[in-house]
C-alpha cells in the first residue's frame, strides 16, 4: 500500500541545543491511525508541526504522497496544506463570526468563494458527523463536543490525504470523547486518509491501528 | 496609549486654563492700576464723559467721605506711545485712590515738579521707558485731538512696571485737551457706617444717562465676560482631548477583559466574586488616570509657558492685547484638572469592569473565540435617547452668556453617535455580508466586522469621537470664515480707508471739509466709533457714527428696515448687539446719549467686527444729540483713473500736520487680507487643539486595531493550518482596517456635521452672537474620510504582518 506519510530520519533540536529526536521515522499508510502519545515536553506538538510544514527540521526528509516538503516553497507548502492536510485542534478554533456551514467550508473556500456547490458540499460533511440540521447555526449554539465535530467535518471536507490532531479529545467528557474517536476511525478508513493524532490519553490511542510513543531516539511501538 | 491620550487631554484643559487664567489676572492688575483701589466709581458711559456738575451732587451724598474728579482719555506721547492719560485733583486722589499716586507722591514738591503745575506730568516706569524719557524732560502729548507739552515731573511708583498710565492736573486736562465742563469718572471713597446698598442706590438715582455706577468687580466682571466664551470654547476643545482619551480607555481596557475573560472565568471558578473581577478593571482603569493625569499636569504647565510666549495670554483671541502676562499656577486648576483625567479614565473603565464583571465561565472557558453571535439583535434605544436629549438641550437658553446646554447638547449628540456605532457597523455592512464577494479574505473581513460589530465599535470609539468634533468644528470655521470673507467683500465698497489713532482725536470739521475736496476724491464719508456703556457688567457696544439717511442696503440689514415711531430717533442694532440685548427691529429703546431720548430700532445688520454689539446712528442725529463733530475713520471713493497711493497721500497731506503723523490708511484687500488674518490667528489654537484630538484618535485606532488584530493571532493561526497564505490574511486585515476606517470616517463625518448644527445654531449665537449660514468643508471631509481608511488599513496590514509571524503558529501550537 503507498505510504501517505513518510517520515524519514528526521532531528530536530529546540534552541539551546537539547535534541527533541533524532533519526525520527515514521510511515502512514491510506486508511491508517496512528496515535503518537509521550511525555510533555517529548516534541508531539513539534513533530505534528513539523509534518505540516509548519516547523522545520535539522536533518531528514518528510514526503506527503511523495511531495518532498523540505523541496516546497512557503506558497507551496500553504498550497499543500490546504489541499491534502486537514486539522483538528484541541481547541477547536471555528471561527464565531461565521455559520457552521461556512466554517466547515472553510478549507474549500480558500482560493475560492463561498460558492452554492462548496456549501452543498460543507453541508454534506456537516451531516456526516451529525450536525446536517444545524448548518446556519453560529458556534455560539454548541457544545464541546459539537464544535469538535464541526472542527472534523472542516478537516474532512477536502478529503486530504493527511489528517493530523493534536489531543482532538483533551477538551471532550469521556462520552463525546468516544464518538468523535470513532468519527476519525471511520473518515479515515472510508476516505482512505493517513492520520496522526497525539494524544495523552492512552484510552483514546486505543482506536487507533498502531499507538507509538515518542522517545529521544524517534518512535518506539507502545507496549501493549 | 490610553494613558498617553488622558495625559493630552488633561494637559491641554490645564494649559489653557493656565494661560487664560494668567491673562485675566494681568487684566485684573491692569484695572486694579487703572482705578486706583476706589470703593466705588461714577463712570462716563461714552468717551464724551459727564457734565462735571455731578461731582458735586454725588460728593455731597451721605456715606460718601470723598470724592476724586478724573479725566481719562487715551493718549499719544513720544515714539507713538499709546497710554491712558488720567487727570487728577491731586488733593483728592491721594485720599481716595491712594495706589495711584503712590505712598510718597511728591504733590508739595517744587512748584514746577508739584502735581498742580499745569505742564507736569506722572510717567508709570513703562511709559518713561517706551518714550526714552527722564525726570525732567519734556514730552509732547496727544489726546482728545490736542496737543500738549509737559514736563516729566515724577513717576508713579505705586504702578508696577507693565502698566502704560500718565498722570496730570486734571484742571491741565480740561483746558489743554479741549474737555472743559466734562470728566469721565468720580473715584469715591465711603464711610464704614453707611449702609453700601442703600449708598449705591441714592448715587445710581441721581446719574443721567452719560454715567454710571461702577464697583470694584463690575470691571473685572466686565473683562471676564469679553472673552468668556472664547475660554468656555477653548477649554472644551481642550476636553475633546480628554474624551477621546477616555474612549481609548474603554477601548484598551475593553479589549484586555476581551482577551482575560478566560482568565477572568477560571478565577470565577476558583471563587473570586464578580464584583472583585469588576474592580481588578476599573482600578487598572484608575491606574492609566493617576498616571495620565500627573503627565498631564507636567506637560500643561510647559504647554502653558510656550503658549503664554508665543501665542499671548488670550492664545490668539485678541481679546486681551497689550497687557502683559507672567504664567500664575493655579493648585485648585491642577487638582480640578487631576481630578478630571482620573474622572475620564474611570469613567473609560466602567464598561469594561462591567464586562469583566459578568463574565459567564461556562462559555469563556469554552473557547469559542469571544462569544460573537451575529444575529444579536442591536439596540438603538440608547442612541435615541441620548439623540434626543442632545436636541432638547440644543433648544435650551444660554446661561450668563455661556452655551452651557449647547455643550450638553453636543455631549449627548455625541454619545447618541457613538453608542450607535455597533449598530450602524452592522446595518453599513448589512448588503455586503449578503452578497457573495468573490473573495474569502473580503467576506472572512466583512463578516468578522458584521458579525463583531461591538469590535469595530471598541477601535472606532475614539476616532469617531474626535473627527466628529473635529469635521464641526471644521464645519463652523469654514460657514464662518466663509461669512466673514462675504461679508467683508460686501462692507469693504471704498477704495481707500483712513484711520487715525486712539488718542489724537481724529478729523475736525475744517480737516474734514479739506479732506473732502482732495483731488481724485469723488466721495468721503467720515464716521466714528465710541464705546457705549450700557450696563456696569456688560461690555459696552460700540456707537458708530456715520451717515446713513434712507440709504439702508449699505449696513447690509439681516431684519428691517422698519419706520422710526414719532419723536424717536432711527437707530440700527448690529446683530450681536441685538442678541446680547435682546431686541429685535420696531423696538423702542434708550441709550446714554442724549438727555432722556428715545430711539427706534429701525434695522438689524450683519456685523461680524464686533462680537460685544455695535449701533449705528446717522450722523445728523448723533451731531444733534452730542454736537460731537470729531470723526476718526473715513471711506474714501475715488474717480476713475485716480491713482489711490497717490490720492492716499494727498489725503494725508490736506490733514492738519499734529494729526498727520497719527493716520492710517489702507486699501480693501489689505483690509480683508488683514481681518482673515486676524480670524485665522484667533482660531490657530482651534487648528492646533483640533488637529491633537485627531492625532490621539488616529493614534487609538492604530493601537485598538493592533491589539484587536494581535488578540487574533490564534484565529490567523488556524487559518495558516488550513491553507490561508500569509498574504491573504494581511489582505482580509487590510480590507477589515479599510471597511473599519471608512465606517468611522463616514460615522463621524456625519455626526461631526450634525454636531456642527449645534455650534453654528446654537453656541455661536449664544457664546459669540452672531449667525451664519452652514457650508461644508467638502474636500476636507472627503480627505478625513480617505485618511481613516488609508490609516486604519495601514494600521491593520502591519499589525496583520505581526501577527501572521511565527508567533501566530505558535499560538495555534499552544494548544497542541
Amino acid at each position: 500500500m503507498a505510504h501517505r506519510l513518510k517520515v524519514d530520519g528526521i532531528t530536530k533540536s529546540v534552541p539551546g541545543g537539547r535534541i527533541l529526536f533524532q533519526g525520527l521515522d515514521l510511515n502512514v499508510e491510506a486508511g491508517e491511525l496512528v496515535a503518537i502519545i509521550g511525555e510533555s515536553g517529548s516534541g508531539k506538538s513539534t513533530l505534528l508541526n513539523i509534518i505540516a510544514g509548519l516547523d522545520h527540521v535539522d536533518s531528514g526528509k518528510l514526503l506527503i504522497d511523495d511531495e518532498v516538503l523540505g523541496e516546497l516553497s512557503e506558497n507551496e507548502l500553504t498550497d499543500m496544506r490546504r489541499q491534502k492536510i486537514g486539522f483538528v485542534f484541541q481547541a477547536f478554533h471555528v471561527l464565531p463570526y461565521i455559520t457552521l456551514k461556512q466554517n466547515v467550508a472553510l478549507p474549500l473556500a480558500i482560493g475560492n468563494t463561498f460558492a452554492s456547490e462548496i456549501n452543498q458540499r460543507a453541508l454534506t460533511m456537516l451531516t456526516r458527523v451529525g450536525l446536517g440540521s444545524r448548518g446556519e447555526d453560529y458556534p455560539r449554539d454548541l457544545s464541546g463536543g459539537e464544535l469538535q465535530r464541526v472542527a472534523i467535518a472542516r478537516a474532512l471536507v477536502n478529503e486530504p490525504a493527511l489528517i493530523l490532531a493534536d489531543e482532538p479529545t483533551g477538551n471532550l467528557d469521556p462520552e463525546t470523547a468516544h464518538q468523535i474517536l470513532e468519527l476519525f476511525a471511520k473518515a479515515t478508513r472510508e476516505r482512505g486518509a493517513a492520520t496522526v493524532i497525539v494524544t495523552h490519553s492512552v484510552s483514546a490511542a486505543k482506536i487507533a491501528d498502531r499507538i507509538l510513543v515518542l522517545t529521544p531516539t524517534g518512535l518506539k511501538k507502545a507496549n501493549g | 496609549m490610553a494613558i498617553i491620550a488622558i495625559g493630552i487631554g488633561v494637559a491641554l484643559g490645564f494649559a489653557v486654563h493656565l494661560v487664560n487664567g494668567s491673562a485675566l489676572s494681568a487684566f485684573g492688575g491692569a484695572i486694579r492700576a487703572l482705578n486706583g483701589a476706589a470703593d466705588l466709581q461714577v463712570k462716563a458711559t461714552s468717551p464724551l464723559g459727564f457734565d462735571e456738575a455731578l461731582y458735586g451732587k454725588v460728593a455731597s451724598i451721605g456715606g460718601v467721605t470723598d470724592a476724586s474728579p478724573v479725566i481719562e482719555m487715551r493718549a499719544l506721547g513720544t515714539n507713538g506711545t499709546s497710554f491712558t492719560l488720567l487727570g487728577l485733583d491731586a488733593l483728592r486722589a491721594v485720599h481716595v485712590t491712594p495706589t495711584l499716586l503712590g505712598p510718597n507722591r511728591s504733590v508739595l514738591a517744587t512748584p514746577e515738579q508739584s502735581i498742580f503745575a499745569t505742564k507736569a506730568i506722572l510717567l508709570s516706569q513703562s511709559v518713561l521707558q517706551q518714550i526714552h524719557g527722564k525726570i525732567g524732560d519734556s514730552v509732547k502729548v496727544n489726546a482728545n485731538g490736542k496737543t500738549g507739552v509737559f514736563q516729566i515731573s515724577g513717576t508713579l511708583p505705586a504702578l508696577d512696571d507693565r502698566q502704560n498710565i500718565a498722570v496730570i492736573d486734571i484742571a491741565a486736562a480740561q483746558l489743554i485737551f479741549d474737555r472743559l465742563g466734562h470728566i469721565d469718572r468720580i473715584d469715591l471713597k465711603l464711610d464704614d457706617i453707611s449702609d453700601l446698598a442703600e449708598t449705591q442706590s441714592i448715587i445710581a438715582s441721581i446719574l443721567p444717562p452719560s454715567a454710571i455706577l461702577n464697583d470694584s468687580q463690575d470691571e473685572m466682571v466686565r473683562g471676564d465676560a469679553i472673552s468668556r466664551a472664547y475660554r468656555v470654547n477653548l477649554d472644551m476643545l481642550a476636553l475633546v482631548a480628554l474624551l477621546t482619551g477616555t474612549f481609548l480607555v474603554y477601548s484598551t481596557l475593553s479589549l484586555s477583559v476581551t482577551r482575560r475573560l478566560q482568565s477572568f472565568a477560571l478565577l470565577c471558578t476558583l471563587g473570586m466574586p464578580k464584583l472583585h473581577i469588576s474592580r481588578i478593571v476599573a482600578i487598572e482603569g484608575l491606574i492609566a488616570g493617576v498616571i495620565g493625569s500627573s503627565l498631564g499636569l507636567l506637560s500643561g504647565y510647559g504647554f502653558a509657558a510656550i503658549a503664554l510666549r508665543f501665542m499671548g495670554g488670550d492664545l490668539g483671541g485678541g481679546y486681551f492685547g497689550g497687557a502683559t502676562q507672567t504664567l500664575v499656577f493655579s493648585v485648585q486648576a491642577a487638582l480640578v484638572f487631576f481630578g478630571l483625567g482620573v474622572f475620564a479614565a474611570l469613567c473609560g473603565s466602567i464598561l469594561p469592569a462591567l464586562q469583566g464583571g459578568r463574565v459567564r465561565p461556562a462559555i469563556a472557558l469554552k473557547n469559542t473565540g469571544d462569544a460573537i453571535d451575529p444575529r444579536q439583535k442591536l439596540s438603538f434605544v440608547l442612541p435615541l435617547v441620548l439623540g434626543a436629549a442632545g436636541t432638547f438641550a440644543a433648544v435650551m437658553p444660554s446661561v450668563h452668556s455661556v452655551a452651557v446646554f449647547g455643550y450638553f447638547s453636543i455631549a449627548l449628540l455625541l454619545g447618541a453617535g457613538i453608542t450607535a456605532i455597533p449598530g450602524l457597523a452592522r446595518l453599513m455592512l448589512m448588503p455586503l455580508a449578503k452578497k457573495n464577494l468573490g473573495s474569502v479574505p473580503f467576506e472572512l473581513g466583512v463578516r468578522h466586522l458584521h458579525g463583531a460589530p461591538g469590535a469595530a465599535a471598541n477601535a472606532l470609539f475614539g476616532i469617531v469621537a474626535s473627527t466628529a468634533l473635529m469635521i464641526a468644528m471644521a464645519v463652523m470655521v469654514t460657514s464662518f470664515r466663509t461669512a466673514v470673507d462675504e461679508w467683508l467683500g460686501e462692507v469693504l465698497t471704498g477704495d481707500l480707508y483712513l484711520r487715525t489713532d486712539p488718542g489724537s482725536g481724529g478729523f475736525d470739521a475744517r480737516s474734514q471739509e479739506r479732506l473732502s475736496q482732495v483731488p481724485g476724491v469723488a466721495k468721503i464719508t467720515f464716521s466714528k466709533q465710541i464705546p457705549l456703556t450700557i450696563a456696569a457688567d456688560k461690555p459696552p457696544l460700540m456707537l458708530i457714527t456715520r451717515p446713513i439717511g434712507n440709504d439702508h442696503d449699505r449696513l447690509k440689514l439681516i431684519s428691517g428696515p422698519v419706520i422710526a415711531s414719532a419723536d424717536t430717533t432711527p437707530i440700527w442694532f448690529s446683530e450681536p448687539a441685538a442678541l446680547i440685548l435682546h431686541q429685535e427691529v420696531g423696538n423702542i429703546v434708550e441709550l446714554p446719549i442724549g438727555k432722556d431720548h428715545k430711539f427706534t430700532i429701525v434695522g438689524i445688520w450683519r456685523d461680524y467686527a464686533r462680537q460685544q454689539g455695535a449701533v449705528v446712528i446717522d450722523t445728523k442725529d448723533y451731531i444733534n444729540l452730542t454736537n460731537d463733530k470729531m470723526r476718526d475713520e473715513a471711506t474714501v471713493t475715488l474717480f476713475s483713473g485716480a491713482a489711490v497711493e497717490d490720492v492716499g497721500k494727498a489725503l494725508i497731506e490736506s490733514a492738519p500736520p499734529e494729526l498727520q503723523p497719527f493716520i492710517q490708511t489702507a486699501q480693501p484687500a489689505t483690509l480683508r487680507r488683514f481681518a482673515l488674518t486676524l480670524f485665522d490667528r484667533s482660531f490657530a489654537i482651534t487648528y492646533v487643539l483640533e488637529a491633537i484630538a485627531i492625532i490621539v484618535g488616529l493614534a487609538g485606532v492604530a493601537a485598538t486595531t493592533s491589539a484587536q488584530v494581535i488578540s487574533r493571532a490564534r484565529e490567523f493561526g488556524m487559518l495558516r493550518h488550513l491553507g490561508v497564505s500569509k498574504a491573504q490574511i494581511i489582505k482580509m486585515l487590510g480590507i477589515e482596517g479599510a471597511i473599519l476606517g471608512a465606517i468611522g470616517g463616514i460615522a463621524g463625518v456625519a455626526l461631526g456635521s450634525i454636531i456642527s448644527q449645534v455650534l453654528i445654531h446654537v453656541i455661536n449665537p449664544q457664546s459669540f452672537n452672531w449667525t451664519m449660514n452652514t457650508r461644508f468643508p467638502i474636500l476636507l471631509m472627503i480627505s478625513v474620510v480617505l485618511a481613516l481608511i488609508l490609516s486604519a488599513s495601514i494600521t491593520a496590514i502591519f499589525a496583520g504582518r505581526r501577527a501572521t509571524s511565527i508567533d501566530a503558529v505558535k499560538a495555534v501550537r499552544a494548544d497542541w
